[in-house]
């Protein structure tokens, strides 16, 4: 039976959380798809994450290569197919708890860098799982600066080989997924010398596990690279090479290409390079990081209905959590920044494979705009949905601190998010330095992509609000929004002039404005966010009351991006310290109004009670009894040695020597 | 700390290579030793033990903790001299291992709500201890779920029929000898959490559990034989205990903050990345403005919570002074000030350690850097003793209350009385703080002004929302809540300007020129970033125009580079031994990456070069393809 507290919360909901689902998922198809995928996963014994909170290292490593075998045979019985709809569902399902996911990109990255040839001798052994493979770009003392890394690579035309080799420890491999134990083969970045010039850095087919008996080829030393803050199921991975001999077709040569007598041979535009990475930034963020957002929320809104804490009036029962202002405070914006960035991503996806067909036709133009919203939106949002989980772990009180509220493992899993696929200050400089030139561009009177016309229209009004319901039209607050993102860029380009006119070298003018590009660069996508946000409302249908509640959710996360950054608003008098005061009272109140709606907007994300696995988060709201249960399931209650043989000791005998 | 580095009982295996049983077996075993090394050398002075147990346990928590600090203290101020007689000594000889049973699952910072009952039964002179929901499970107290036989049980007295609110009970719970729980008693560990492996938080659950009238702590309150209530004399001295513990977490706040400021600025003087300018080598990534601005204000911080800290502590102990003379009139506002200040400082922490993890790139997320156990250790302060927001709304009570007094043409005194200069402004129609318009941006008085001058625009707004609710709603809890976070931004405020004004002061006392002169540029890097973090409000309450932020962000970036050639010795300072640091990014000799790869080779899963699980499933799934 379902608490009664929570059952109440879902009686009042203004909208229906059924449509609103289906808005999520794109239409009620998907929604169907994606249930029964969910349905055929949980319902599997061997993917259950029943004890995942109690497992070891070990144990966690060996049931992520259980699940991710077993999920080749489940993939098969269903019918289910790489590029069919059910695909992207199953790693929802799986809540990602499933080793091989590198198998994947050492696919893809054959099939993008590899020539034909290379993709039909290899592609064929990985999907048939003849192989494992991994993929081994960042080293010990190198990550996102790819230029930096030392492997090399020497070409020994003698043989017709390349000669691999980790010349200093800074230089060893580290961090590739799934290469510490499982992979046989992994793709080896590394610098190319022939006949002693280098080439820079090439990607090599190195195989460093026996097909046979999984030990290490010669001249190979991997290992697991020890425990990390989560990702306790994979096997992050070390690389020491040592005259390891690959043939020259192993270099992936559909750019670059080392003939037999050594002449290095450049075809075809690189440019592709940039579209995978923009690719991989954009799936990362719907699976990676809005999802443990959206749970995070679950969790912690539910448990907030059904907590009790203190007594708002003297004499009445003590009020839920989630009635106080300051609790409404730190969750209710939450739910709105998922909503926003689910549009957002909706957004970016379109825009992607909008990209996607323009370089099917040979047409580049819109890479440059995606790959500065790619990397702008992969640091914002991660950024934003990290503290996002970690204030909703916080909420929880004491018992969001404890792994069965299944909010400690979202936190630490989204949290390496800010550093993969590119480290988030240094994505912020990428998307700032197209700003700069965009900008630059606009004043010229050149034409600039459309995400960035705005920088050509300066326009240097006063905000026109005169009451806090004028805070409520989103004409107010995206005008006020691109204001600041203007100003931001304008006055760092101002400030880059200034010091490269009188005198500073290029680069260290760049170094001493870093600080302000990444403001700039942040104000830029909150800008966008707010306007996609706005604009997603307005076409929403009017039915069912999903575009109210989503105007409020609008309205919320556009005045507390607002209310947070005052100083951002007020800086040069565009908004009054007195419209300031409208805003904070506008946001305030929206809280009170989101309140009613918070569980039917959680609701609304359908997660399963399997996929939150969460002792505070089930559907059901029975927290404590369920929190009671797990505790005794704790190995820590089985037998412990320490009493024996340490405790007794200490309570008796040892006791007369004191 | 040489005396526990040396000894070789206290070595042992990574911790981040154990189960969580290994770590509480590892932690037992220790804390036993401990004890006993503790009486062998005749280490008694409090500091002393600190120091000791620090040292031993790595600044980790471990399971006599609560039996150690709580238990026995316990016993000292509540018990009567009789009840100290029958279990002082076997407390503190270890017989009887102690906890303090107090939240309970549905219940936590609000004490009035706990549901734990104590009944009296004058027939038999006992007290009938139940927990009679699910709700009412103790839960968390750390010690309880393994280590413990007997704890202090918080419940809601009855007697006579009535309820007399929340007294501490002494209650058994394993028998002694064979460990077992006694007959009535369900008692366990609550499973993993985010952190505290070594610490077995327990479940303590009653039914019908009888322990005699005696067993009742009764210094204060008493029940008598026949069931009459005593009252206690004052409730005002238990506060002395929680300002007590809060002002510990703001002594922790800033030793954690240090440790993970001191790896993450040895480790960006080590890790050399990109290029700075085109054909040079990667230069050390602590040269990049962009890291310098994540952590040198972090630096910064670190050491202005460190003065905060020790002045809590000498506050404290002036005040205890007073109190025991019986003058409890400093007692509310430093209660009202540690609330804020534990809870601000360990916000700011509790993120700050956050961004020294990150500002060390993907190894900052590897258990070897040591960060991530400072991070989840530290973390659950910002819940425990007191959830924050809640104690930010303590102190705001007091600074509406001062607002009042002044409003009504009393003075106030202490941190809060910048809030006297408002009464003498209301006389002017022009705002608050529009005033102070002259900031000199190298002097950190006048930042202390403009801190002061944004206090006592946010406690006045918040006072003036409060009142505004109030004349439109009816009752005052409503208008209370309808400002909370108003409120809330209010004692943030409050706490900052107290921060800057302690570690401004601080200043003048430091005698050595050179140590003054950089410890002056931290305090001004901690006060001007806080503004340009906080520009809006300082520019919403006037105290300064567009044009001086843009100043202050201009010198925030100079002291950036001012600190630089420094940041290293500063972060030394701190004086952390590597074995307590447990970082291998962190080393003081900088030798990271021979020391990652060494560690690595120690990982569980590298105890046989292949992998069990290539032959379970792996294999067979090759063969079947």
């Amino acid at each position: 039976s379902v608490n009664p507290d929570l059952a109440s919360e879902r009686q009042t909901a203004s909208f229906s959380v059924e449509k609103l689902t289906a808005l999520l998922d794109g239409g009620t198809e998907q929604t169907q798809i994606r249930r029964a995928v969910v349905e055929a996963i949980e319902s599997d014994p061997v993917f259950s994450r029943e004890n995942q909170y109690f497992q070891t290292q070990n144990e966690r490593y060996e049931s992520a290569v259980r699940k991710g075998v077993h999920l080749q045979k489940k993939m098969h019985e269903m019918g289910w197919t790489e590029d069919g709809p059910e695909y992207k569902y199953i790693y929802r399902a799986l809540s990602g708890d499933v080793a091989f996911l590198l198998h994947r990109v050492f696919m893809r990255s054959i099939s993008v860098l590899g020539s034909d040839k290379q993709i039909a001798k290899w592609i064929p052994l990985a999907t048939q799982h003849k192989l494992i493979g991994s993929y081994a770009q960042t080293e010990l003392g190198h990550g996102t600066y790819l230029q930096g890394l030392e492997t090399t690579a020497v070409f020994d035309s003698a043989t017709q080989e390349f000669i691999l080799n980790t010349p200093k420890i800074s230089a060893m491999k580290w961090w590739p997924g799934d290469m510490g134990r499982s992979a046989t083969h992994t793709v080896v970045f590394a610098q190319l010398y022939v006949h002693g010039k280098c080439y820079g850095i090439h990607p090599f087919i190195v195989q460093i596990r026996s097909l046979q008996d999984h030990s290490l080829c010669p001249g190979i030393t991997a290992g697991d690279i020890g425990p990390k803050m989560n990702f306790e199921h994979i096997d992050n991975g070390y690389l020491l090479l040592k005259n390891v001999r690959i043939p020259r077709e192993n270099m992936l040569s559909k750019f670059c290409e080392v003939q037999a007598d050594g002449t290095y041979v450049r075809q075809g535009s690189e440019k592709i390079n940039y579209f995978t990475m923009t690719a991989v930034r954009i799936s990362l963020i719907s699976q990676e990081v809005l999802i443990p957002l959206m749970k995070a929320c679950t969790i912690a809104i539910r448990y907030s209905v059904v907590r009790r804490q203190s007594k708002l009036k003297p004499g009445e029962q003590e009020a839920k959590i989630l009635d106080y202002q300051t609790q409404q405070e730190k969750l209710l914006p939450q739910l709105a920044a998922a909503y926003a960035f689910h549009f957002i991503n909706d957004y970016l996806q379109e825009l992607f494979n909008q990209g996607y067909r323009e370089i099917e036709k040979k047409n580049f133009d819109m890479l440059p705009e995606l790959h500065a919203l790619s990397s702008g939106f992969k640091a914002v949002i991660t950024q934003h949905c990290t503290a996002g989980v970690e204030i909703c772990l916080r909420a929880c009180g004491g018992h969001g601190y404890s792994l069965l509220s299944g909010l400690p493992s979202l936190y630490t899993k989204i949290l390496a998010s800010c550093i993969y696929e590119g480290e988030n200050t240094i994505l912020l400089l990428q998307t700032a330095r197209f700003l700069i030139k965009c900008f630059m561009a606009a004043s010229a009177g050149q034409p600039v992509p459309p995400s960035v016309t705005y920088l050509a229209a300066v326009k240097h009004g006063k905000c026109p609000a005169k009451n806090k319901l004028d805070f409520l039209s989103a004409d107010i607050y995206t005008e006020a929004y691109q204001h600041v993102a203007v100003r931001l860029t304008s006055s760092t380009a101002a400030k880059l002039q200034d010091l490269i006119q009188s005198g500073v070298k290029k680069h260290d003018a760049w170094n001493q404005c870093t600080v302000q590009l990444v403001q700039a660069a942040k104000a830029h996508c909150h800008y966008i966010a707010v306007k996609n946000f706005a604009e997603t409302v307005e076409k929403l249908e009017t039915k069912a009351g999903i575009q109210k509640i989503m105007k409020h959710l609008c309205d919320l996360f556009a005045l507390h991006g607002i209310f947070s950054n005052t100083g951002a608003f007020l800086h040069d008098g565009y908004t009054s310290a007195a419209q300031m005061d409208m805003v904070t009272a506008s946001y305030l109140d929206l809280l009170a109004v989101i309140r009613k709606d918070a569980v039917p907007l959680v609701d609304a994300f359908d997660f399963t009670d399997k996929s939150l696995n969460s002792a505070l988060g089930s559907y059901d709201g029975q927290v404590y009894q369920r929190l009671y249960e797990w505790a005794q399931k704790s190995p820590t209650n089985q037998m412990s040695p320490a009493y024996e043989r340490y405790l007794k000791p200490l309570l008796h005998n040892t006791l007369s020597k004191l | 700390e040489a005396l526990v580095l040396n000894d070789p009982d206290f070595q042992h295996e990574d911790l981040n290579f154990l189960s969580r049983s290994q770590r509480y077996e590892q932690a037992i075993r220790k804390s036993s030793l401990m004890v006993m090394k503790l009486r062998e050398y005749g280490i008694a002075d409090p500091d002393e033990i600190y120091w000791f147990k620090s040292f031993v346990h790595r600044g980790r928590p471990e399971p006599l903790d609560l039996h150690l600090g709580m238990f026995l203290p316990t016993l000292l101020t509540q018990a009567t001299p009789e009840q100290q007689d029958r279990f002082f000594m076997p407390a503190w000889n270890l017989e009887i291992i102690g906890t303090y049973a107090q939240t309970e699952m549905g219940h936590g910072t609000h004490l009035r709500g706990l549901e734990t009952t104590a009944t009296y039964d004058p027939s038999t002179q006992e007290f009938i201890l139940n927990s009679p929901t699910v709700t009412s499970i103790k839960w968390w107290p750390g010690g309880l779920g393994k280590t413990s036989n007997h704890a202090i049980v918080l419940a809601q007295l009855y007697t006579q029929g009535q309820c007399k609110g929340l007294h501490a009970f002494i209650v058994p719970i394993r028998q002694l000898g064979t460990h077992e729980p006694l007959p009535g008693i369900t008692v366990g560990d609550i499973g993993p959490k985010f952190g505290y492996d070594e610490m077995d938080n327990g479940y303590l659950k009653m039914d019908n559990f009888r322990i005699p009238r005696e067993n009742m702590l009764m210094k204060y309150a008493q029940v008598e034989p026949d069931g009459t209530y005593v009252k206690p004399v004052s409730d005002k001295l238990t506060y002395g205990t929680m300002v007590f513990i809060r002002s510990l977490i703001v002594g922790d706040s800033a030793r954690s903050l240090s440790r993970a400021c001191t790896i993450a600025i040895r480790y960006s003087a080590v890790r050399h990345q990109s290029e700075l300018k085109p054909g040079e080598p990667e230069p050390q990534i602590l040269d990049y403005q962009t890291q310098q601005y994540k952590l040198f204000p972090l630096l910064a911080t670190a050491y202005a919570f460190h003065f905060v800290g020790a002045y809590i502590k000498d506050t404290y102990h002036r005040i205890s002074g007073d109190i025991s003379t019986g003058d409890l009139s400093e007692l509310p506002e430093l209660h009202a000030l540690t609330a804020g200040l534990k809870a601000f400082t360990s916000w700011t922490a509790n993120a700050g350690i956050e961004e020294c993890r990150m500002a060390c790139g993907g190894h900052g997320y590897s258990r070897c850097s040591g960060i991530p156990d400072i991070y989840v250790t530290f973390t659950p302060s910002c819940t425990y003793e007191g959830e924050n927001t809640v104690m930010m709304l303590q102190t705001a009570r007091f600074l509406m209350k001062s607002y009042t007094q002044v409003t009504s043409g009393q003075q106030v005194t202490g941190m809060v009385s910048y809030l006297n200069d408002l009464s003498r402004q209301r006389i002017q129609p022009q705002h608050v703080a529009a005033r102070t318009v002259t900031m000199r941006i190298n002097d950190p008085t006048s930042l202390v002004e403009a801190y002061k001058s944004r206090a006592a625009r946010l406690v006045e707004s918040a006072a003036k929302n409060l009142q505004a609710e109030l004349n439109h709603r009816k009752s005052k809890e409503d208008a209370w809540n309808r400002t909370s976070v108003d409120l809330v931004r209010a004692s943030e405020a409050h706490c900052h300007y107290v921060i800057v004004k302690l570690f401004t002061a601080k200043l003048a006392e430091v005698s050595d020129a050179a140590v003054r002169a950089v410890l002056t540029d931290l305090c001004l890097l901690y006060a001007l970033f806080g503004i340009s973090r906080n520009t809006g409000d300082f520019l919403q309450a006037g105290v300064l125009t567009g044009a001086q932020i843009t100043q202050v962000n201009q010198h925030v970036k100079e002291l950036l580079a001012v600190i630089r050639p420094n940041a290293v010795a500063l972060v030394d300072s701190f004086d952390f031994h590597d074995v307590h640091l447990g970082s291998v990014l962190g080393r003081y000799d900088g030798n990271v990456y021979e020391n990652m790869f060494e560690w690595a080779k120690k990982s569980p899963l590298n105890k046989t070069q292949v992998h069990e699980s290539f032959h379970k499933h792996l294999k067979p799934m090759q063969a079947k393809l």
